[in-house]
């Protein structure tokens, strides 16, 4: 836990001494791609002064380097065989390297599975003096009792989602408020240590900094998601290959996330079997053919089913469409019912919003929103991500929302609970920076 | 035509392998790049290795080079020779050969003199010869008030010089010297009646004020055929002689002005026929006759004073 923490804020060090030097890199480790995006920071704002505000820190930086390659060796979102993703790694690095022309030592990067779990925390405490401090806040913090997560596992994002001063709830940002007992509530993530281990290791292999990770489906849901809906609450499906990310948003705060272990490659892996043709193919027509509604046209629609078995029969079948979409809809269906099934059990019928994002490389199933509507609610629509600068044309489809996430992740972190200060009383040994902490608070 | 039965799954004994079709080079299954290579290549994406290949390494081969090649004393000698006889070689072709000194609007002696101040002996290539320097040798000549040098397509070097004209006398103790307008030395003349046209000047500091004695010269239009000459007087100011031992003495400044007054007494009242040996005029309010002895006398005369005694010079 400690350790995790000490981490995470060697790792916002690593990411701001990145931003100094100007060129971060960005890595989705997903199921069925690896998308690496190169970032510059410079002329953010030159830009700012004209027409364009800060908006959501999007104008700080411009896309110089953009990449994707197949991922190997990476199954539900996790990395399974870990030579292959290093290699898958290294393809990704190194054409967006070319392609922005520069050397990148710094490396975000985020990933979809290692089964995401969240917890809600409160915490209370006495504010000393008569203003909130920095110190109240590192302690109302610290008063926050950790859950028991189980063994092995890692806090992955802990924001600070609401504080409350004495009657008042709703604070953003506490300090310097009068009153006597501050409260917070604060969303925790947490995930499979070995995942998070086992990327670190990738990347350290890659000769890479790691400089912050994050979960896919915030990144995702932070860029497919418009202002509005963060504020007004929303849940962010992101269809991945091996992974389906939830993630609701309230008042501009991920107060839960999950991961069904099921995806776009589940899909395909059920047409590979219905039609007993090779995964590559089956690839292939979903994404041609592929559909979750079938009418009376796509009885007559004929689909080749190139195959290389040298069995000359089973090489020149042809199915309808119905057919194809005969298999795709129930596996599809399944992932949406696993979504509402875990939405259900985090309560968000509650929200006072109830909008529904898709966005993800599944996504883009011809149809889909209709079905999800059935099944999620009537207020869903698909979600593409942000605009950023410099994004190349290929880079801007749904499949792309957890890495555009990232950048904008990595250009305007939100606060999390290792970025407020320590609380004094946890400093222990380093009774020298006590001594000079209590001459600035009192002189 | 393609068979319509499949292929045969296994090989008989003798038949060549078909089946499987060799990859070609250009469709590797993993197109990830080996450790060495992402290696080499972030390597070569770091700044400072660029620029130390792109211009160090370039830079540091030519000058070892270079400084190995011109560390031995004979090859920086015979490199240095060979420019020498590339540049001889140039300078002497015909295009740039002077052969010709070609000199206008002097007088004879000033010709010779050019002629023989040439550095070198024609013909010369045009680079032999420092017309700056040439020019500022000619332009020390007394006579030469302006020289103009050109070299001419076909070798001719052509020298335009504008002569001195002498405008006074000036008579020193070792002689007559011709000054020009500005006071400054034309030549050495041998006697005052070669040139009986020019007007003298004598007297300490005579060569300095040149200018303003010709403008009291040219004031003195009218009584020019009486005059001698000016004489400087303490390098201050001018004495206008005439003949018959008469002087006007001029004032320090303004003297055309006094000349002018001179001229208009004269006109008036015949003054200058009158028999005085100085007309002073230093003092503008007060101009002063001294008369001679014998007019003196005679003015004296008929009143009966005898002022003798106070009249001597």
């Amino acid at each position: 836990m400690t350790d995790l923490y000490q981490a995470q804020r060697a790792m916002r060090h690593m990411r701001k001494a990145a931003m100094q030097r100007g060129v971060i890199a960005l890595l989705d480790i997903g199921t069925s791609k690896i998308a690496c995006l190169v970032l510059r920071f410079d002329g953010g704002e030159a830009l700012a002064e004209e027409n364009v505000g800060p908006l959501a820190g999007q104008s700080a930086f411009r896309v110089i380097g953009a990449a994707t390659t197949r991922s190997r060796g990476v199954r539900f979102g996790e990395i399974d065989a870990m030579a292959e993703t290093e290699r898958a790694i290294r393809t990704a690095v190194q054409a967006a390297q070319k392609m922005a022309n520069t050397r990148v030592d710094h490396v975000i990067a985020c990933f979809a599975g290692a089964e995401p779990r969240s917890y809600g925390l409160d915490g209370e405490t006495e504010v000393q003096g008569n203003h909130v401090d920095e110190q109240d806040v590192a302690r109302v913090l610290a008063s926050c009792e950790m859950p028991p997560v189980g063994q092995g596992r890692e806090v992955l994002h802990a924001h600070p989602v609401n504080f409350a001063l004495d009657h008042r709830s709703g604070l953003g940002d506490p300090r310097g408020h009068v009153g006597k007992r501050l409260a917070v509530d604060m969303h925790l993530l947490t995930v499979e240590a070995t995942a998070i281990q086992n990327l670190v290791y990738c990347i350290r292999r890659c000769d890479l900094e790691l400089a912050g990770i994050a979960s896919s489906a915030y990144v995702s849901g932070i860029s497919s998601l418009v202002e509005d809906e963060q504020e007004l609450g929303a849940a962010c499906i992101d269809m991945g290959g091996g992974a389906t990310g939830v993630s609701v948003f309230m008042k501009k705060h991920m107060i839960f996330s999950d991961a069904v272990r099921l995806g776009g490659d589940n899909v395909t892996r059920d047409i590979a079997a219905g039609l007993q043709v090779p995964m590559a193919v089956a690839e292939r027509i979903k994404t041609f053919h592929g559909g979750v509604h079938a009418t009376g046209m796509d009885d007559r629609e004929r689909i080749e089913l190139a195959g290389n078995s040298g069995d000359w029969e089973k090489d020149r079948r042809q199915v309808s469409r119905a057919e194809l979409i005969g298999i795709m809809r129930p596996r599809v269906e399944e992932i949406l019912e696993d979504v509402r099934a875990l939405l259900d059990a985090a309560g968000f019928e509650h929200l006072p919003s109830q909008q529904i994002v898709l966005t993800g490389g599944a996504s883009q199933i011809p149809g889909l929103d209709g079905l999800a509507a059935r099944i999620l609610g009537q207020n869903v629509r698909l979600g593409r991500p942000l605009r950023v600068q410099g994004l190349p044309q290929a880079a801007t489809g749904a499949g792309f929302a957890s890495v555009v996430g990232l950048a904008l992740f990595a250009a305007h972190p939100q606060d999390e609970w290792w970025d407020f200060e320590i609380p004094a009383e946890r400093l222990g040994g380093r009774s020298f920076k006590r001594a000079v902490r209590w001459f600035r608070d009192n002189w | 035509m393609r068979p319509l039965s499949a292929e045969p799954r296994y090989l008989q004994p003798g038949q060549r392998q078909t089946l499987v079709q060799p990859r070609t080079g250009g469709l590797r299954r993993d197109p990830a790049p080996s450790r060495l290579a992402f290696r080499l290549q972030r390597l070569w994406l770091t700044p400072v290795v660029r620029a130390l290949t792109r211009i160090g390494v370039p830079v540091f081969i030519v000058v070892l080079g270079l400084g190995l090649w011109l560390g031995d004393d004979g090859r920086r000698a015979d490199l240095i020779q060979r420019y020498e006889d590339v540049k001889a070689a140039v300078q002497n072709r015909p295009e740039f050969m002077v052969s010709l000194l070609k000199i206008e609007g002097a007088s004879p002696e000033v010709d010779a003199a050019i002629r023989a101040m040439l550095p070198v002996r024609l013909p010369a290539s045009s680079f032999a010869i420092d017309l700056k320097d040439y020019r500022a040798m000619i332009g020390r000549l007394d006579a030469v008030a302006d020289v103009s040098l050109v070299i001419r397509p076909g070798g001719m070097l052509e020298a335009q010089v504008t002569e001195r004209v002498p405008a006074v006398l000036w008579r020193t103790e070792t002689g007559i010297e011709m000054l020009d307008a500005t006071g400054h030395r034309v030549a050495t003349l041998l006697a005052r009646e070669a040139r009986a046209d020019l007007p003298l000047i004598a007297g300490e500091g005579a060569e300095n004020a040149v200018p303003e004695a010709l403008e009291i010269l040219a004031a003195a239009g009218p009584i020019l055929p009486r005059a001698r000459g000016l004489v400087r007087v303490g390098a201050r100011r001018w004495d206008l002689v005439l003949d018959r031992d008469q002087r006007i003495m001029l004032p320090e400044t303004n003297p055309v002005r006094a000349v002018e007054r001179t001229l208009a007494l004269d006109a008036a009242e015949d003054l200058l026929d009158r028999d005085f040996t100085h007309l002073d005029l230093r003092n503008q309010d007060r101009p002063t006759i001294r008369l001679s002895d014998h007019a003196l006398e005679a003015l004296h005369a008929p009143s009966g004073q005898t002022t003798k005694a106070k009249a001597g010079p």
